[in-house]
C-alpha cells in the first residue's frame, strides 16, 4: 500500500497543475499516470491560452465570448472564476519559463482566434500544449513530487451507501504495466482526477491512443454523474488520413477554407458572414460537412485550408510545427499547395459533474480537465479555452484537495442534491449493465464496502480476481469490440446526428457491451501486458460512448455542437438545463439540473449566436 | 428508472434472438458460438486483405518476453500487412497487433510526432515509428527496439536511464529573480525565443541517447538530450548569469559536454531536428569563456 495525503490520477496539463498546487497547499502529494507525464496529450495542443492580460481587454468580456461560445450552457460561477483566474495562471507559467511567442518588446504574444471579442490567445508557436506540458512537468520535478509512471489506475476506492452523495473516496487501486503488481494508494486528503479526454471513442479524432475517458467511466461507475456528455467538438481541420490537428491558429493568423469549386464557402454561402473562418468550431464543421453533402466537397470528403498567402516568413515564424504535421501525415507541402482538412473528433465538453472547486458530490473524489465537467465550455468550447481551464481548474482542485488548502464553498450544487427533473428519453435497448453482476469482469469500479478503513484493500483485491480472471479465461479480444464502437459512434453520433442513427447506435453499443462480457487477455505475462490495459480500456469506452449517445438521444434541441435533424433550434424554454447520467448501481438514471446564468455582476441573457 | 426501453424495440430484439436460438444452446454458448465466429471473420478479413491488396509489406519484429517460455529466448516474427500510401510504421504494427497477435507490445500514444513514445531501431536506424512511412524504407522492414537500452519486452525498453540523465541537469527554470508586478511577465527578446526555440522542441524519445557511440560506452555521459535540455535554460536571458554558471559548471564536469566527440549521430537521427551536436559545441565554448573570465 502507498500512502499520500493527495493522489492525482493523470499527469497531463490538469494533473500536473493539481499536483503544484496541492504541494504548495503543504500536501504530500503523489502523481500517478498510465503513461510517463511527458507523452500526456496535453502536448499535442497546439494553438493557444486565452487570458485577458491587455489592459484594453478585461475579463468580463473573456466571460462573455465563453458563456456566447457555450451557447449558454455553462455556469457563470465556473465561467466567472475561469476568466478572471486566467491571468494570472498565464503569468505564473511565464514565470515558470514557458517559451512563449514574443512581441519585439519582449511582452508575450497575442493573437486572435474563433469566437473571441479580443486577440486574448496567447501561444508558443504552434506548439503551445507542448511547451506548458514540459514546462509544468520541470515544476513537478523541481519540487520532488512523486510520480509513478506507467501505473495504469483501474479502479477507485469507494464506500458504498445507496445515495452516492454520502459515499466518499479513499484511494485508488493502481496497476504497474511494467511488472503487473497491483497496489493500493491510500489518500489520507483527496483523489483527484486528471485523466483528459475520450477521443477513442470514436474512429476519426486528433485524440491520442491513451484518451480512453478511463477517469469519468471510473467515476461515473463509483457514482459521480456524468455531466452533458452529448457536446463533443468535432474540430473543423484535421487531416483526413489520420485525425491529426491543424491548429486553428491557421485559421487566426489568416488562413483561408476553400471547397471544390474554390468558393471561400464561410462567406459565400453565409454560414457565418462576419467571422467567416473564425465563426466558433461548431458552426465551421457543420458548413465543412454541408459542403461536402451539397456536393461541392474535394474527392467527397474533405475542403481545402490555405496559407500560402501569408508568407514563408510569417508561417516559419508562428506556425512551423504545421508544415510539418502537413508533409509527415498527409504528404502535403503547406507553403506550396492548400491542406486537405475535415471535422475530427477533437475535445469532450462534458465529463464527471464537478462544481468550481473540482469536487464531486463523493467526499474526498475530486475532477478537473478534460475529464470533467465543470460546467466552463457547455455546449461548444471556444479554441484557446482548454488550456487555460486545466490551469486555472488544475489549480483550484488541487487546492481543494489539499487538506490545508483555503477555498470559498463552491455555488454549483453536484450529486443527487442538485438534480431538478426526472428524465425521459425512449431507447431501443436497456443501457447500463448486462449478465451476472458477481462477473469479476464487470465489477463496476465503485462502491466497495462500508468500512473506510478496509475500502481500498477491498478495491484491490477486487482488482486481483478481475485482472486474473481477465489473463486466464478464453474468449475474444477487446480490439474487435472497440472497432466497432467507434465504427458506429463516427457514423451515427457525429456533427449531425438523427434519431434513427441515435438509436442504431445504442443498439451497437449494447452489442458491444454484451460482447465485452466475453473479453480476455491472450498475453499471459505479467510484464508490460498492454493487451490487459486495452482491454480494461474498452470498457471505459463503453460507457462514455452510451453516455454520449444517450445524452444526444434525450436533448431534443440543437445547441452548440450538438446538431438534431429533428429539433433545428435552441430551445431556451425547456433546454437552459445541464443532462446527467447517474450509473445507479448499473441501472442508469437520466435527470437535469438548471444552467446557472446569474454571475457574480453580470446576467448572461441568451441571445442569438451568430458569427 | 428513467430510461425507458420501448416495448416494441425490445420485443424485436427478443424474437431475432429466439429465432436463431434452438431451447438448448444458453446465452453462454451462444455467445461463445458467435465471438469464435466473429474472431474467425476478423482473421478472415485480415487474410482477405492481404490477398486483394496489391501490396503487402513484411515486417520482422523483434520478440522478447522474460516471462514467457518461447520468447524467452530473443526471436524475430515476420507480419504480413497490407499496405497502402501513406502509411506509416506504426500503422503497420497497430494492424499487426490487433489482426495477427495481440501480444505484440510496443509504446505508443499521440501518433503525431509530439509524445515521444514510440521511437523504434527501424531498419538500422533510431527513428519514431509514427512519422516514418513504409515507402520510405527498404523491404522487409526490420523493427527492433532502441539499442543500448534494457529491453523489458518486444519493442519497450526500459527509459528510467533517460530519465535520470535529464534530472541530472536541473531540468527546470529557475531565475535569479522575477518581476515585482502580478501580472507582469519577465521580458525576452523575440531573438532569444528564437535562439532556444529549438532545443525546446526535445520530446524525451531518447533516440539521440540510442545513437551515441559516447552513451553506450560510458554509462554517466549526460547524452545529447540531458545537454540540450540544459542548453535550453542556461541559454535563456531570463534565467540570469549566476544560474548560467551553475548550468556551466554542471556540464563541463567528467561525464559532461567534453564527452562529445562530434560524430553528429545524434543531430541525425533527431526527429524534431534539433542542432544536439551544435548546441553541445555551444556549450563547450561558453564553459571555456566562462573559466576564462574567472582567470
Amino acid at each position: 500500500m502507498y500512502e499520500h495525503d493527495v493522489i492525482v490520477v493523470g499527469a497531463g496539463g490538469a494533473g500536473l497543475r493539481a499536483a503544484i498546487a496541492a504541494h504548495e497547499a503543504g500536501a504530500d502529494v503523489a502523481l500517478v499516470t498510465k503513461l510517463h507525464p511527458v507523452r500526456s496529450h496535453t502536448g499535442a495542443a497546439e494553438g493557444g491560452i486565452n487570458a485577458a492580460l491587455h489592459e484594453e481587454d478585461s475579463w468580463d468580456l473573456h466571460a462573455y465570448d465563453t458563456m456566447k461560445g457555450s451557447d449558454y450552457l455553462g455556469d457563470a460561477p465556473a465561467v466567472e472564476a475561469f476568466a478572471k483566474g486566467a491571468p494570472e495562471e498565464v503569468i505564473q507559467l511565464e514565470h515558470w519559463g514557458m517559451p512563449f511567442s514574443r512581441e519585439e518588446d519582449g511582452t508575450v504574444s497575442q493573437r486572435p482566434f474563433g469566437g473571441l471579442s479580443f486577440p486574448r490567445t496567447t501561444y508558443a508557436g504552434a506548439e503551445t500544449g507542448h511547451h506548458l506540458l514540459h514546462t509544468m512537468y520541470e515544476q513537478v520535478l523541481k519540487r520532488g513530487i512523486e510520480v509513478y509512471d506507467e501505473w495504469y489506475v483501474t479502479r477507485l476506492a469507494v464506500t458504498d451507501h445507496d445515495d452516492p452523495g454520502e459515499r466518499s473516496c479513499h484511494g485508488v487501486v493502481g496497476y504497474e504495466i511494467r511488472t503487473g503488481e497491483i497496489a493500493g494508494f491510500h489518500a489520507s486528503d483527496g483523489v483527484v482526477l486528471a485523466t483528459g479526454g475520450l477521443g477513442q471513442a470514436f474512429d476519426h479524432t486528433t485524440n491520442a491512443i491513451a484518451n480512453t475517458g478511463d477517469g469519468t467511466a471510473m467515476a461515473y461507475r463509483a457514482g459521480a454523474p456524468m455531466e452533458d456528455m452529448e457536446f463533443v467538438q468535432f474540430h473543423p481541420t484535421t487531416l483526413p488520413s489520420t485525425g491529426v490537428l491543424i491548429s486553428e491558429g491557421v485559421r487566426g493568423e489568416g488562413g483561408i477554407l476553400y471547397n471544390a469549386e474554390e468558393e471561400r464557402f464561410m462567406f459565400e454561402y453565409g454560414y457565418a458572414n462576419n467571422e467567416g473562418e473564425l465563426a466558433s468550431r461548431d458552426v465551421v464543421s457543420r458548413a465543412e460537412l454541408t459542403e461536402v453533402n451539397e456536393g461541392r466537397g474535394i474527392e467527397d470528403e474533405y475542403v481545402h485550408l490555405d496559407m500560402r498567402h501569408l508568407g514563408e516568413e510569417r508561417i516559419l515564424d508562428r506556425l512551423e510545427n504545421i508544415l510539418h504535421l502537413a508533409e509527415d501525415f498527409e504528404g502535403v507541402d503547406g507553403l506550396a499547395e492548400p491542406m486537405p482538412v475535415k471535422p475530427g473528433q477533437h475535445y469532450q465538453m462534458g465529463g464527471t459533474e464537478v462544481n468550481e472547486n473540482g469536487e464531486t458530490c463523493i467526499d474526498g473524489l475530486y475532477g478537473c480537465g478534460e475529464s470533467a465537467c465543470v460546467s466552463l465550455h457547455g455546449a461548444n468550447r471556444l479554441g484557446g479555452n482548454a488550456l487555460p481551464e486545466l490551469l486555472v481548474f488544475g489549480e483550484r482542485t488541487g487546492r481543494a484537495a489539499a487538506a490545508g488548502g483555503d477555498i470559498d464553498p463552491a455555488e454549483i450544487e453536484t450529486g443527487p442534491a442538485a438534480k431538478a427533473e426526472a428524465g425521459e428519453v425512449d431507447t431501443p435497448v436497456a443501457p447500463g449493465t448486462v449478465g451476472d453482476p458477481e462477473d469479476p469482469v464487470l465489477a463496476d469500479g465503485g462502491a466497495q464496502a462500508a468500512d473506510p478503513a478496509a475500502v481500498v484493500e477491498d478495491a484491490v483485491a477486487a482488482e486481483e480476481d478481475r485482472v486474473d480472471a481477465l489473463l486466464e479465461r478464453d474468449g475474444i479480444n477487446h480490439a474487435e469490440v472497440r472497432a466497432d464502437l467507434q465504427e458506429t459512434m463516427t457514423e451515427h453520433v457525429n456533427v449531425f446526428r438523427e434519431e434513427a442513427g441515435l438509436k442504431q447506435a445504442l443498439r451497437d453499443i449494447r452489442e458491444c457491451r454484451e460482447r465485452y462480457q466475453d473479453v480476455a487477455v491472450e498475453d499471459p505475462s505479467r510484464t508490460y501486458n498492454t493487451d490487459l490495459i486495452h482491454t480494461i480500456e474498452t470498457r471505459n469506452l463503453i460507457d462514455v460512448a452510451e453516455a454520449i449517445t444517450l445524452g444526444a438521444l434525450a436533448r431534443e434541441e440543437f445547441r452548440g455542437a450538438h446538431w438534431r435533424a429533428e429539433h433545428q433550434e435552441r430551445k431556451d424554454d425547456e433546454w437552459l438545463k445541464h443532462t446527467l447520467l447517474a450509473w445507479n448501481g448499473g441501472d442508469p438514471e437520466l435527470y437535469f439540473k438548471p444552467v446557472i446564468l446569474e454571475g457574480e455582476e453580470q446576467t448572461y441573457e441568451p441571445k442569438e449566436r451568430s458569427y | 428508472m428513467s430510461t425507458h426501453v420501448s416495448e416494441d424495440a425490445e420485443d424485436a430484439t427478443e424474437q431475432e434472438t429466439s429465432e436463431a436460438d434452438t431451447e438448448t444452446v444458453s446465452p453462454g454458448e451462444r455467445r461463445r458460438a458467435e465471438k469464435t465466429e466473429r474472431g474467425e471473420r476478423l482473421r478472415e478479413e485480415a487474410e482477405q486483405a492481404v490477398g486483394e491488396a496489391e501490396e503487402t509489406v513484411a515486417l520482422k519484429v523483434f520478440r522478447f518476453d522474460p516471462e514467457v517460455a518461447d520468447k524467452r529466448a530473443p526471436r524475430f516474427d515476420t507480419f504480413h500487412v497490407p499496405y497502402h500510401k501513406g502509411m506509416t510504421v506504426l500503422d503497420s504494427l497497430i494492424y499487426a497487433r490487433d489482426h495477427y497477435d495481440s501480444t505484440l507490445t510496443f509504446r505508443h500514444s499521440c501518433r503525431q510526432a509530439v509524445c515521444g513514445s514510440d521511437a523504434l531501431f527501424i531498419n538500422g536506424s533510431q527513428r519514431l515509428a509514427c512519422k516514418t512511412q513504409l515507402g520510405d524504407l527498404d523491404w522487409p522492414v526490420r523493427v527492433e527496439p532502441l539499442p543500448h537500452q534494457e529491453v523489458v519486452k518486444d519493442l519497450v525498453v526500459d527509459m528510467e536511464h533517460f530519465y535520470e540523465q535529464m534530472d541530472a541537469v536541473e531540468p527546470f527554470f529557475d531565475p535569479d529573480d522575477l518581476p515585482d508586478g502580478d501580472l507582469e511577465e519577465q521580458r525576452q527578446s523575440p531573438e532569444n525565443r528564437e535562439k532556444v526555440k529549438l532545443s525546446t522542441r526535445c520530446i524525451w524519445c531518447g533516440a539521440c541517447m540510442s545513437s551515441c557511440n559516447i552513451a553506450a560506452g560510458d554509462n554517466q555521459y549526460l547524452g545529447p538530450a540531458a545537454i540540450n535540455k540544459a542548453y535550453r535554460f542556461a541559454m535563456d536571458e531570463r534565467e540570469g548569469e549566476t544560474r548560467k554558471e551553475e548550468r556551466l559548471h554542471v556540464l563541463e564536469q567528467e561525464h559532461g559536454v567534453w564527452r562529445c566527440q562530434t560524430q553528429f549521430s545524434c543531430t541525425e537521427v533527431c526527429p524534431k531536428d534539433i542542432p544536439l551536436t551544435e548546441h553541445i559545441q555551444e556549450l563547450k565554448r561558453e564553459a571555456v569563456k566562462s573559466n576564462l573570465k574567472f582567470w
